[in-house]
């Protein structure tokens, strides 16, 4: 063993001294601290991995490429040696990373080079899956298409994809899905992670589009994390703030989250609230910074509507009412109001803690709130980053392969329909647009049913990811429904597919995407994938000419073919739209490192910050979306819209909170809260084929409280059940220092590597065996938050710790806990 | 003056709005959002049944502040039935035709409360016209759900 960590640029270091090993980061998760004061430049630190016995000098190419196992965008070199990833390192001068990156980018290139990548199509003959040739398995999916085109129609059909692929395959997907099979049911598994983030943006700003930068974190007095652990899921935008508050003026940190997170550690103050009280808990906040006088009067009545309707409904909500509501102290809540109030640049960035919770949206739209209130956006250090869970979740939302129309069109607005029409040269009335695209809940809901009746899946895993698996697993087996799997290893999902398509990896094809922060990056081909594995891109086109998809001249509906030619149809596609790529090419791309759209001819080098100014894309004409009714879901019509906000500023919207409808009761006396670990990404099929990161976390634990650990006789190690009305998982215990009455299970944990494949054996393994199926009204993103449970002692432990890392949020609350013990070791 | 015979056919009219959305709710266990909204819809109509009945002794009337919800045996059946009635597509035509049943309440509870609240005015009663246009927004947006996702279904359910 020779690993090594890159701490200079290859060809100025000279030896080995001062260097950490790299097996070092994966209990050293942020590395070194390089300070740095308010306002200045975060200085560059350079990481990097090479495989065991490779050295830099053995290394062939290295290829630009940036991170798919995250949404932060770390950008990064790929190694390349014999025709194999070797390594990677970071690049120094990106403005995302500066270099560094976190171990899943360190190690988890490693799944890559798995011996049991699909390397052949798959097709289900006599009930099993068997090796067949592309035109056999192409002919199966295009037979079954067009049969189901003759015999109901474009409502047959549906298509589930993902937050992982490329820009240009998610623009080839939704030109051929909306424009050529005229579906209407196109979404993606962004549905689970980032819906929210678009939903809230669109209620507030009338369009989708982060407005804030991580450069923020540079310029920012008061950062607050709203159930947002970046420690662990964006690593190195931690970094950045670990590295402010180790230099001089550092910020004041707000967390709010029911887990003793490293943010929560590190915060200023700290809220834990009960699950599913977010939104109370928010207008408490918004409450304390109208009473404490801190609203932008000026700034508000120049560029806000709805501010009276938001102090009418938050006057209700002082915190000593909410304090009884979210089991907070009231005294807490006022210090992180004041906290709030006193900032001069506020940074807000919100994840999964609220996305995935009751009331979502309305709870994410109360930080948009925040900001409009203190006029705090568009300016150095006042940024609101609605975070995504997936490395291209982004441009699943701009390309329109997620529920949305491309490049941010309104569907309910005529014209913009008719302007997608023009670009892809079809009829309008051919892009279905009569009702807001199917999201993923009511595509399922359509294929239990028995409606849609071909579904091709591609880059996900509904299997483990989705709510309630029994339900899952019963309406993906039906045996009615023609499943179609486009994936690079035999997932869950896959092994239950009637044709199953091996895909290329990243690294293994060429494509563009873009991070949380509007940050595009190139990610170039390093290596051949296995096999006759394809790229995506190549395969949605090939499906597109094989079924002989048309424009309205009869000319071939897809005229290109490379990524670059995809590339730049996009670019078409956005021009004078919000996320505008005109201004980019691969060669801009190319060499330089990471450029944040809109990048126009008049913004050549990109748009750091959206809405300068109070200038908002917000008006009836130029929308992308006329608002829901946050609690109901009912889309506003567009007279509405006109009404409440003619002249296209920011909506502030006011929501009152409601209990969520799974309630603790006796015999579900604790609530179960789902969520990530650092070492892992998504259903775990590329980090588990990472040795090192399936070692710091192999197997799912339980955590509880020391108190509920107590009540329920449950000590470190030991053997659950937790159970909620749809099934029980069994898991080892960690007391942690979780909220008192929350048990929180990882939900990376499926059944790929156990004995039965697909589905639990004896005992539930995966967190979704005990989710809901309830959603978000207003962004139909389901609840993974809020599940009443319970929890019993299967078996005594035999001594040693559970396998949760100790190194994170799963901390152990004893420190007694034998070290050695756990994953990480 | 007959506000209070209004209020009294309002009263009857919201207990039935209420009674049609849990019945949706239940009929269409299968379908999560009409399920889960059809309660909290319901739980709209149920507080201003318990409003209506506080204020209508002003206005000469007795009216019952609680709506009955307690499930019958008929109601149990009816839930096993939707569930197992959830894998055909024939469910989802006849949960429009019944969100088509609570549009067409909800329209008319909303004419109601228009008429109450112009008659509050008339008279220059604060309260009442108040407590009009609180309950007639909350109706508005029953109304607009509703809609909504008929709507949404008819693109399905009507071409399968």
């Amino acid at each position: 063993m020779y690993p090594f960590l890159i701490r200079t640029p290859v060809a100025e270091r000279n030896d080995e001294e001062g260097t950490v090993p790299t097996e070092d980061r994966i209990t050293d998760i942020w590395g070194e601290r390089t300070p740095y004061a308010r306002g200045e430049r975060w200085p560059q630190r350079v990481d990097g991995h090479l495989a065991a016995g490779v050295d830099a000098s053995d290394v062939d190419a290295w290829v630009q490429s940036a991170s798919t196992l995250h949404s932060n965008g770390d950008a990064f070199d790929i190694a390349v040696r014999d025709g194999c990833v070797v390594g990677v390192r970071g690049r120094a001068d990106d403005r995302v990373n500066h270099g560094r990156l976190g171990p899943k980018d360190l190690f988890g290139w490693q799944g890559l080079q798995s011996s049991d990548r699909l390397t052949h199509p798959l097709i289900r003959r006599d009930g099993a899956l068997v090796e067949c040739s592309w035109d056999e398995a192409m002919e199966a999916v295009v037979g079954g298409t067009k049969k189901l085109l003759d015999e109901q129609g474009p409502s047959a059909i549906g298509f589930y994809t993902t937050g992982q692929l490329f820009l240009e395959e998610y623009y080839a997907l939704a030109l051929v899905a909306h424009g050529g099979i005229r579906t209407n049911h196109v979404d993606g598994n962004t549905r689970l992670c980032t819906a929210t983030a678009a939903e809230a943006l669109k209620e507030s700003f009338g369009c989708d589009g982060q407005p804030g930068s991580y450069t923020d974190v540079d310029h920012a007095d008061a950062i607050a994390l709203f159930g947002h652990n970046v420690a662990e899921t964006q690593t190195v935008l931690w970094m950045r703030i670990l590295d402010r508050l180790a230099g001089s003026d550092p910020p004041a940190i707000l967390c709010v989250d029911p887990r003793p997170t490293p943010v929560a550690r590190a915060a200023t103050v700290h809220l834990a609230p009960r699950p599913g009280t977010n939104v109370a808990l928010m207008n408490a906040l918004l409450h304390e910074v109208i009473s404490r006088g801190d609203v932008d009067e000026p700034w508000v009545r120049a560029h806000t509507v709805g501010y009276d309707d938001l102090e009418k409904t938050v006057a209700r909500y002082s915190p000593d009412v909410v304090s009884t509501i979210c089991d907070v102290p009231a005294v807490d809540i006022r210090a992180a109001g004041r906290l709030l109030g006193e900032s001069q640049a506020l940074l807000s960035t919100v994840l999964q803690g609220f996305y995935q919770s009751h009331q979502a949206t309305a709870a994410a739209v109360q930080v948009n709130n925040l900001h409009l209130l203190r006029g705090m956006i568009g300016r150095p250090g006042c940024g609101i980053l609605q975070m995504n869970g997936q490395p291209t979740a982004q441009n699943t939302r701009e390309c329109g392969a997620d529920g949305d129309m491309a490049g941010f069109r309104n569907w309910s607005n005529t014209d913009h329909v008719a302007d997608l029409a023009r670009i892809w040269n079809v009829e309008p009335t051919q892009i279905p647009h009569a009702t807001p695209p199917t999201h993923a809940m009511q595509i399922m809901r359509y294929v239990e049913d028995g409606s849609i009746r071909m579904l091709w899946v591609s880059g996900t895993n509904p299997v483990v990811s989705m709510p309630e698996l029994a339900r899952m697993r019963s309406i993906l087996s039906q045996e009615r429904l023609f499943l179609v799997v486009q994936d690079i290893y035999l997932t869950e999902t896959a092994q239950l597919a009637d044709v199953v398509l091996p895909a290329a990896a990243w690294g293994e094809k060429t494509g563009a995407f873009t991070n949380v922060d509007r940050t595009v990056h190139l990610s170039e081909k390093a290596v051949e994938p296995p096999g006759q594995a394809r790229p995506d891109l190549e395969i949605f086109v090939d499906f597109a000419r094989r079924m002989d998809l048309k424009d309205k001249d009869g000319a071939p509906l897809v005229t290109w073919s490379t990524p670059e030619e995809a590339f730049d149809a996009w670019r078409e596609c956005s021009r004078g739209r919000p996320c505008d790529y005109s201004g980019l090419t691969y060669d801009k791309l190319r060499g330089g490192s990471g450029v944040q759209w809109p990048c126009t001819e008049d913004a050549p080098d990109g748009t750091e910050r959206l809405y300068a100014g109070g200038a908002f894309w917000a008006s009836p004409d130029e929308c992308e979306s006329y608002g829901r009714d946050l609690e109901t879901g009912a889309p506003l019509e567009e007279q509405e819209y006109r009404a409440l906000n003619p002249y296209g500023r920011a909506v502030i919207k006011a929501a009152d909170y409601r209990p969520a409808h799974e309630l603790p009761d006796e015999d579900h006396p604790l609530q179960l809260i789902t969520g990530r670990t650092v070492y892992h990404f998504h259903t775990r099929t590329r980090t588990a084929r990472a040795p090192e990161l399936q070692a710091a976390a192999p197997e799912v634990w339980v955590e509880v409280s020391a108190r509920d650990a107590g009540s329920y006789d449950l000590r470190e190690g030991d053997l659950a059940e937790v159970r909620t009305r749809r099934g029980e998982v069994h898991a080892r215990v960690r007391v942690s220092g979780i909220r008192p009455g929350v048990v929180f299970l990882p939900f990376h944990y499926g059944y790929w590597d156990t004995a039965e494949g697909w589905r639990p054996g004896e005992h539930g393994r995966a967190a979704n065996e005990l989710t809901l199926t309830d959603w978000d009204p207003a962004s139909k993103q389901p609840i993974f938050k809020t599940a009443a449970c319970s929890v019993r002692k299967v078996s005594d432990g035999d001594g040693t710790a559970s396998p949760a890392p100790r190194t994170t949020a799963s901390a152990p609350v004893s420190m007694s806990v034998d070290t050695t013990g756990g994953g990480t070791r | 003056m007959r506000i209070g015979t209004v209020l009294r056919d309002l009263h009857h009219d919201e207990k039935e709005l209420a009674r049609t959305l849990l019945r949706l709710a239940e009929d269409h266990r299968a379908d999560h959002e009409v399920h889960h909204l059809g309660h909290d819809l319901a739980q709209w109509s149920m507080r201003h049944v318990r409003e209506i009945a506080a204020i209508a002794p002003a206005y000469g009337q007795t009216l019952d502040p609680a709506p009955d919800g307690t499930p019958t045996l008929l109601q149990s059946a009816r839930r096993a039935i939707s569930e197992l009635s959830g894998r055909s597509a024939q469910m989802e035509l006849v949960m429009v035709r019944d969100l088509r049943d609570v549009y067409l309440r909800a329209s008319g509870v909303l004419t109601d409360w228009e008429m109450i609240g112009q008659a509050a005015q008339a008279i220059a009663d604060q309260e009442l016209h108040e407590l009009a246009t609180r309950c007639q927004a909350d109706t508005k947006r029953q109304a607009t759900w509703a809609n909504a996702k008929i709507k949404e279904s008819s693109t399905q359910a009507l071409v399968v």
